[in-house]
Protein backbone atom coordinates (compact mmCIF):
# COMPACT_ATOMS: atom_id res chain seq x y z
CA UNK A 1 0.00 0.00 0.00
CA UNK A 2 1.38 3.74 -1.02
CA UNK A 3 -0.40 6.83 -1.01
CA UNK A 4 0.05 9.58 -3.58
CA UNK A 5 -0.68 12.92 -2.90
CA UNK A 6 -2.56 15.30 -5.47
CA UNK A 7 -2.73 18.83 -4.97
CA UNK A 8 -5.71 20.85 -6.75
CA UNK A 9 -5.40 24.84 -6.68
CA UNK A 10 -7.84 27.34 -8.03
CA UNK A 11 -6.14 28.78 -11.04
CA UNK A 12 -3.97 32.06 -10.34
CA UNK A 13 -6.25 34.23 -12.72
CA UNK A 14 -9.39 33.40 -11.14
CA UNK A 15 -10.64 34.99 -7.83
CA UNK A 16 -10.76 32.66 -4.60
CA UNK A 17 -13.55 33.86 -2.42
CA UNK A 18 -12.72 31.31 0.15
CA UNK A 19 -9.18 32.49 0.33
CA UNK A 20 -9.59 35.92 0.00
CA UNK A 21 -12.26 35.41 3.01
CA UNK A 22 -9.71 33.69 5.78
CA UNK A 23 -7.11 36.28 4.19
CA UNK A 24 -9.28 38.79 5.79
CA UNK A 25 -9.97 36.52 9.17
CA UNK A 26 -6.15 36.62 9.47
CA UNK A 27 -5.42 39.98 11.18
CA UNK A 28 -8.36 39.86 13.51
CA UNK A 29 -6.45 36.83 15.07
CA UNK A 30 -3.37 38.97 15.40
CA UNK A 31 -1.57 37.51 12.37
CA UNK A 32 -0.23 40.22 10.29
CA UNK A 33 1.50 40.02 7.21
CA UNK A 34 -0.05 37.68 5.26
CA UNK A 35 -0.58 39.30 1.53
CA UNK A 36 -2.46 36.67 0.49
CA UNK A 37 -3.91 33.34 1.11
CA UNK A 38 -5.34 30.78 -1.60
CA UNK A 39 -7.06 28.13 -0.50
CA UNK A 40 -6.76 24.51 -2.74
CA UNK A 41 -7.47 20.97 -2.11
CA UNK A 42 -4.71 18.23 -1.21
CA UNK A 43 -6.33 14.08 -1.97
CA UNK A 44 -4.91 11.02 -0.75
CA UNK A 45 -5.41 8.21 -3.14
CA UNK A 46 -3.79 4.96 -1.10
CA UNK A 47 -3.49 1.96 -4.05
CA UNK A 48 -2.78 -1.41 -3.94
CA UNK A 49 0.48 -2.45 -4.52
CA UNK A 50 3.78 -0.44 -5.46
CA UNK A 51 3.38 2.98 -7.21
CA UNK A 52 4.81 1.93 -10.54
CA UNK A 53 4.47 4.91 -13.55
CA UNK A 54 1.78 3.46 -15.02
CA UNK A 55 0.05 4.10 -11.57
CA UNK A 56 1.18 7.56 -11.31
CA UNK A 57 -0.37 7.89 -14.64
CA UNK A 58 -3.43 6.81 -14.08
CA UNK A 59 -3.48 9.01 -10.92
CA UNK A 60 -3.08 11.81 -13.15
CA UNK A 61 -5.49 11.41 -15.36
CA UNK A 62 -7.67 11.23 -13.02
CA UNK A 63 -6.67 14.41 -11.09
CA UNK A 64 -7.21 16.18 -14.59
CA UNK A 65 -10.62 14.54 -15.23
CA UNK A 66 -12.09 14.56 -11.88
CA UNK A 67 -10.25 15.71 -9.20
CA UNK A 68 -9.94 19.04 -10.74
CA UNK A 69 -11.87 21.40 -13.31
CA UNK A 70 -9.52 22.74 -15.73
CA UNK A 71 -11.73 25.75 -16.64
CA UNK A 72 -10.85 27.00 -13.18
CA UNK A 73 -8.45 24.53 -11.19
CA UNK A 74 -4.65 23.07 -11.69
CA UNK A 75 -3.71 20.28 -10.78
CA UNK A 76 0.03 21.52 -9.05
CA UNK A 77 1.45 18.12 -7.93
CA UNK A 78 1.29 14.91 -7.93
CA UNK A 79 3.71 13.25 -5.47
CA UNK A 80 3.95 9.85 -3.91
CA UNK A 81 3.55 10.23 -0.02
CA UNK A 82 7.14 9.16 2.09
CA UNK A 83 6.57 6.46 4.37
CA UNK A 84 6.56 7.44 7.90
CA UNK A 85 10.05 6.68 9.63
CA UNK B 1 -49.87 14.72 -29.33
CA UNK B 2 -48.43 15.46 -25.61
CA UNK B 3 -44.41 16.42 -24.94
CA UNK B 4 -42.77 14.51 -22.97
CA UNK B 5 -40.00 16.05 -20.59
CA UNK B 6 -37.72 14.24 -18.64
CA UNK B 7 -36.97 15.57 -15.02
CA UNK B 8 -33.66 13.76 -13.61
CA UNK B 9 -33.22 13.03 -10.12
CA UNK B 10 -30.00 12.70 -9.11
CA UNK B 11 -28.99 11.97 -5.12
CA UNK B 12 -29.54 14.88 -3.13
CA UNK B 13 -30.97 17.14 -6.16
CA UNK B 14 -33.92 19.04 -4.45
CA UNK B 15 -36.20 20.83 -6.87
CA UNK B 16 -37.09 17.56 -9.20
CA UNK B 17 -40.73 18.30 -7.91
CA UNK B 18 -40.83 21.81 -8.68
CA UNK B 19 -39.24 20.97 -12.05
CA UNK B 20 -42.08 18.04 -12.68
CA UNK B 21 -44.71 20.38 -11.58
CA UNK B 22 -43.82 23.70 -13.97
CA UNK B 23 -43.80 21.06 -16.83
CA UNK B 24 -47.15 19.98 -15.99
CA UNK B 25 -48.63 23.20 -15.68
CA UNK B 26 -46.99 24.25 -18.71
CA UNK B 27 -49.15 21.47 -20.80
CA UNK B 28 -46.25 18.63 -21.02
CA UNK B 29 -45.80 15.50 -19.55
CA UNK B 30 -43.18 14.90 -16.82
CA UNK B 31 -41.29 11.58 -16.82
CA UNK B 32 -39.21 10.97 -13.80
CA UNK B 33 -35.86 10.21 -14.73
CA UNK B 34 -33.17 8.30 -12.02
CA UNK B 35 -29.32 9.13 -11.86
CA UNK B 36 -28.68 5.53 -12.25
CA UNK B 37 -31.12 5.10 -15.14
CA UNK B 38 -29.23 3.82 -18.76
CA UNK B 39 -31.84 5.23 -20.97
CA UNK B 40 -34.15 8.35 -20.98
CA UNK B 41 -37.35 6.97 -21.79
CA UNK B 42 -38.14 8.44 -25.35
CA UNK B 43 -38.53 11.99 -23.93
CA UNK B 44 -38.64 14.86 -25.96
CA UNK B 45 -36.26 17.05 -23.58
CA UNK B 46 -34.72 16.75 -20.30
CA UNK B 47 -34.75 18.92 -17.10
CA UNK B 48 -31.54 18.79 -14.68
CA UNK B 49 -33.17 20.22 -11.89
CA UNK B 50 -31.76 22.45 -8.90
CA UNK B 51 -30.13 21.17 -5.35
CA UNK B 52 -26.84 19.95 -4.23
CA UNK B 53 -26.44 16.33 -5.98
CA UNK B 54 -23.98 14.24 -4.29
CA UNK B 55 -23.86 16.86 -1.36
CA UNK B 56 -21.38 19.15 -3.81
CA UNK B 57 -18.65 17.21 -2.94
CA UNK B 58 -15.46 17.69 -4.99
CA UNK B 59 -17.14 20.26 -6.65
CA UNK B 60 -20.93 21.13 -7.91
CA UNK B 61 -21.91 19.09 -10.80
CA UNK B 62 -18.32 17.28 -10.67
CA UNK B 63 -19.79 13.73 -9.68
CA UNK B 64 -23.33 13.93 -11.13
CA UNK B 65 -21.79 14.50 -14.66
CA UNK B 66 -20.61 10.70 -14.40
CA UNK B 67 -24.06 9.23 -13.55
CA UNK B 68 -25.31 6.98 -16.20
CA UNK B 69 -28.13 9.19 -17.02
CA UNK B 70 -25.55 11.56 -18.12
CA UNK B 71 -24.01 9.71 -21.11
CA UNK B 72 -27.51 9.63 -22.30
CA UNK B 73 -28.25 13.20 -21.91
CA UNK B 74 -25.02 13.91 -23.53
CA UNK B 75 -25.68 12.04 -26.31
CA UNK B 76 -29.35 13.43 -26.88
CA UNK B 77 -28.07 17.18 -26.45
CA UNK B 78 -25.78 16.11 -28.90
CA UNK B 79 -28.25 14.79 -31.08
CA UNK B 80 -30.15 18.19 -30.44
CA UNK B 81 -32.27 17.23 -27.60
CA UNK B 82 -33.50 20.32 -25.81
CA UNK B 83 -32.01 20.29 -22.60
CA UNK B 84 -32.53 22.71 -19.47
CA UNK B 85 -30.26 22.57 -16.68
CA UNK B 86 -31.05 25.26 -13.84
CA UNK B 87 -28.63 26.11 -10.95
CA UNK B 88 -27.06 22.74 -9.98
CA UNK B 89 -28.16 21.58 -13.44
CA UNK B 90 -26.30 24.16 -14.82
CA UNK B 91 -23.44 23.10 -13.27
CA UNK B 92 -23.66 19.72 -14.07
CA UNK B 93 -23.88 21.01 -17.88
CA UNK B 94 -20.46 22.87 -17.29
CA UNK B 95 -18.64 19.96 -15.97
CA UNK B 96 -19.94 17.47 -18.76
CA UNK B 97 -18.61 20.42 -20.86
CA UNK B 98 -22.23 20.79 -23.00
CA UNK B 99 -21.27 24.34 -21.93
CA UNK B 100 -18.65 26.42 -21.63
CA UNK B 101 -16.92 28.05 -18.28
CA UNK B 102 -17.83 27.00 -14.81
CA UNK B 103 -18.92 28.10 -11.32
CA UNK B 104 -17.16 28.69 -8.27
CA UNK B 105 -18.37 30.22 -4.80
CA UNK B 106 -20.04 33.66 -5.05
CA UNK B 107 -18.15 36.49 -4.71
CA UNK B 108 -19.00 37.49 -1.20
CA UNK B 109 -19.16 33.92 0.12
CA UNK B 110 -22.99 34.04 1.33
CA UNK B 111 -25.56 31.85 0.20
CA UNK B 112 -28.44 34.15 -2.01
CA UNK B 113 -31.62 33.95 -2.26
CA UNK B 114 -33.75 36.57 -3.74
CA UNK B 115 -36.27 37.32 -6.63
CA UNK B 116 -33.62 38.27 -9.44
CA UNK B 117 -34.71 40.22 -12.38
CA UNK B 118 -33.10 38.99 -15.53
CA UNK B 119 -33.02 40.37 -19.13
CA UNK B 120 -33.73 37.81 -22.17
CA UNK B 121 -30.75 38.42 -24.32
CA UNK B 122 -31.14 35.03 -26.60
CA UNK B 123 -35.23 34.49 -27.22
CA UNK B 124 -33.87 32.40 -30.14
CA UNK B 125 -33.44 29.15 -28.32
CA UNK B 126 -35.23 26.07 -27.45
CA UNK B 127 -36.17 27.54 -24.12
CA UNK B 128 -36.51 31.05 -24.42
CA UNK B 129 -38.46 30.84 -28.02
CA UNK B 130 -41.65 32.28 -25.88
CA UNK B 131 -39.83 35.27 -25.06
CA UNK B 132 -38.85 38.56 -26.91
CA UNK B 133 -34.95 40.07 -27.16
CA UNK B 134 -34.67 42.25 -24.41
CA UNK B 135 -37.72 41.31 -22.18
CA UNK B 136 -36.91 41.85 -18.37
CA UNK B 137 -38.11 39.01 -16.19
CA UNK B 138 -38.11 38.06 -12.40
CA UNK B 139 -37.66 34.61 -11.05
CA UNK B 140 -35.81 33.00 -8.11
CA UNK B 141 -32.36 32.88 -7.45
CA UNK B 142 -30.61 30.87 -4.80
CA UNK B 143 -27.04 29.37 -4.22
CA UNK B 144 -24.18 29.43 -2.74
CA UNK B 145 -21.72 28.59 -5.93
CA UNK B 146 -23.06 31.06 -8.44
CA UNK B 147 -20.09 33.11 -9.72
CA UNK B 148 -20.04 32.49 -13.66
CA UNK B 149 -15.97 32.27 -15.08
CA UNK B 150 -14.21 31.53 -17.97
CA UNK B 151 -11.49 33.06 -19.55
CA UNK B 152 -11.88 36.23 -21.79
CA UNK B 153 -11.87 33.99 -24.63
CA UNK B 154 -14.19 32.06 -24.19
CA UNK B 155 -16.80 35.34 -22.81
CA UNK B 156 -15.48 37.06 -25.95
CA UNK B 157 -16.66 33.85 -28.23
CA UNK B 158 -20.06 33.40 -26.36
CA UNK B 159 -20.65 37.55 -26.85
CA UNK B 160 -19.96 37.19 -30.57
CA UNK B 161 -22.35 34.60 -30.97
CA UNK B 162 -25.33 35.36 -29.12
CA UNK B 163 -24.44 32.55 -26.75
CA UNK B 164 -25.39 34.68 -23.47
CA UNK B 165 -29.08 33.88 -22.96
CA UNK B 166 -29.58 35.84 -19.59
CA UNK B 167 -28.02 38.42 -17.93
CA UNK B 168 -28.55 40.18 -14.07
CA UNK B 169 -30.13 43.10 -14.29
CA UNK B 170 -29.97 46.25 -11.87
CA UNK B 171 -27.78 43.78 -9.49
CA UNK B 172 -25.16 41.25 -9.99
CA UNK B 173 -25.72 38.95 -7.27
CA UNK B 174 -22.77 36.62 -7.47
CA UNK B 175 -19.77 38.24 -9.45
CA UNK B 176 -20.49 36.50 -12.37
CA UNK B 177 -18.24 37.48 -15.39
CA UNK B 178 -19.80 40.21 -17.50
CA UNK B 179 -23.45 39.62 -15.09
CA UNK B 180 -23.77 36.57 -16.87
CA UNK B 181 -26.74 34.44 -15.45
CA UNK B 182 -27.20 31.91 -18.47
CA UNK B 183 -26.08 30.70 -21.34
CA UNK B 184 -26.58 28.20 -24.39
CA UNK B 185 -24.63 26.40 -26.44
CA UNK B 186 -24.08 26.59 -30.80
CA UNK B 187 -27.17 24.81 -31.03
CA UNK B 188 -29.53 26.81 -28.75
CA UNK B 189 -31.21 23.40 -27.27
CA UNK B 190 -28.90 23.39 -24.65
CA UNK B 191 -29.41 26.13 -21.77
CA UNK B 192 -28.11 26.57 -18.54
CA UNK B 193 -28.99 29.49 -15.95
CA UNK B 194 -28.42 29.51 -12.35
CA UNK B 195 -31.58 31.36 -11.34
CA UNK B 196 -35.23 29.31 -10.89
CA UNK B 197 -37.76 29.38 -13.74
CA UNK B 198 -39.89 26.61 -11.98
CA UNK B 199 -40.33 28.34 -8.96
CA UNK B 200 -42.12 30.82 -10.86
CA UNK B 201 -44.83 29.40 -12.99
CA UNK B 202 -48.12 29.35 -10.89
CA UNK B 203 -49.72 32.62 -9.61
CA UNK B 204 -49.89 32.15 -5.43
CA UNK B 205 -46.30 30.52 -4.98
CA UNK B 206 -44.01 32.89 -7.38
CA UNK B 207 -42.05 36.36 -6.91
CA UNK B 208 -44.13 39.64 -6.37
CA UNK B 209 -45.06 40.87 -9.74
CA UNK B 210 -46.22 44.60 -10.42
CA UNK B 211 -49.72 44.07 -9.95
CA UNK B 212 -49.47 41.85 -6.55
CA UNK B 213 -47.57 39.62 -4.24
CA UNK B 214 -46.33 36.34 -5.21
CA UNK B 215 -48.53 36.43 -8.66
CA UNK B 216 -44.95 36.29 -10.59
CA UNK B 217 -45.49 33.85 -13.47
CA UNK B 218 -42.22 35.08 -15.37
CA UNK B 219 -40.51 31.05 -15.38
CA UNK B 220 -43.30 29.31 -17.21
CA UNK B 221 -41.81 30.35 -20.52
CA UNK B 222 -38.95 28.19 -20.43
CA UNK B 223 -41.27 25.15 -20.90
CA UNK B 224 -43.65 26.43 -23.24
CA UNK B 225 -41.34 27.63 -25.59
CA UNK B 226 -39.75 23.85 -24.98
CA UNK B 227 -43.40 22.05 -25.82
CA UNK B 228 -44.31 25.02 -28.64
CA UNK B 229 -40.95 23.81 -30.50
CA UNK B 230 -41.46 20.31 -30.14
CA UNK B 231 -45.05 20.17 -31.14
CA UNK B 232 -43.99 22.72 -34.02
CA UNK B 233 -41.14 19.87 -35.39
CA UNK B 234 -42.98 16.93 -34.28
Amino acid sequence: MATILVHVMPKPEILDPQGKAVGAALPRLGFDGVAQVRQGKRFELTVDGEVTDEVLAKVRQAAETLLSNPVIEDVVEVTVAQEPA
Amino acid sequence: MTARIGVVTFPGTLDDRDATRAVRLAGAEAVPLWHNDGDLKDVDAVVLPGGFSYGDYLRAGAIARFAPIMEKVVDGANGGLPVLGICNGFQVLTEVHLLPGSMIKNEHLHFICRDQTLRVENAETSWTSEYRDGEEIVIPLKNQDGQYVADDYTLDMLEAEGRVAFRYVGWNPNGSRRDIAGITNERGNVVGLMPHPEHAVEAGFGPDSRESGRTGTDGLAFFTSAIKNLLATA
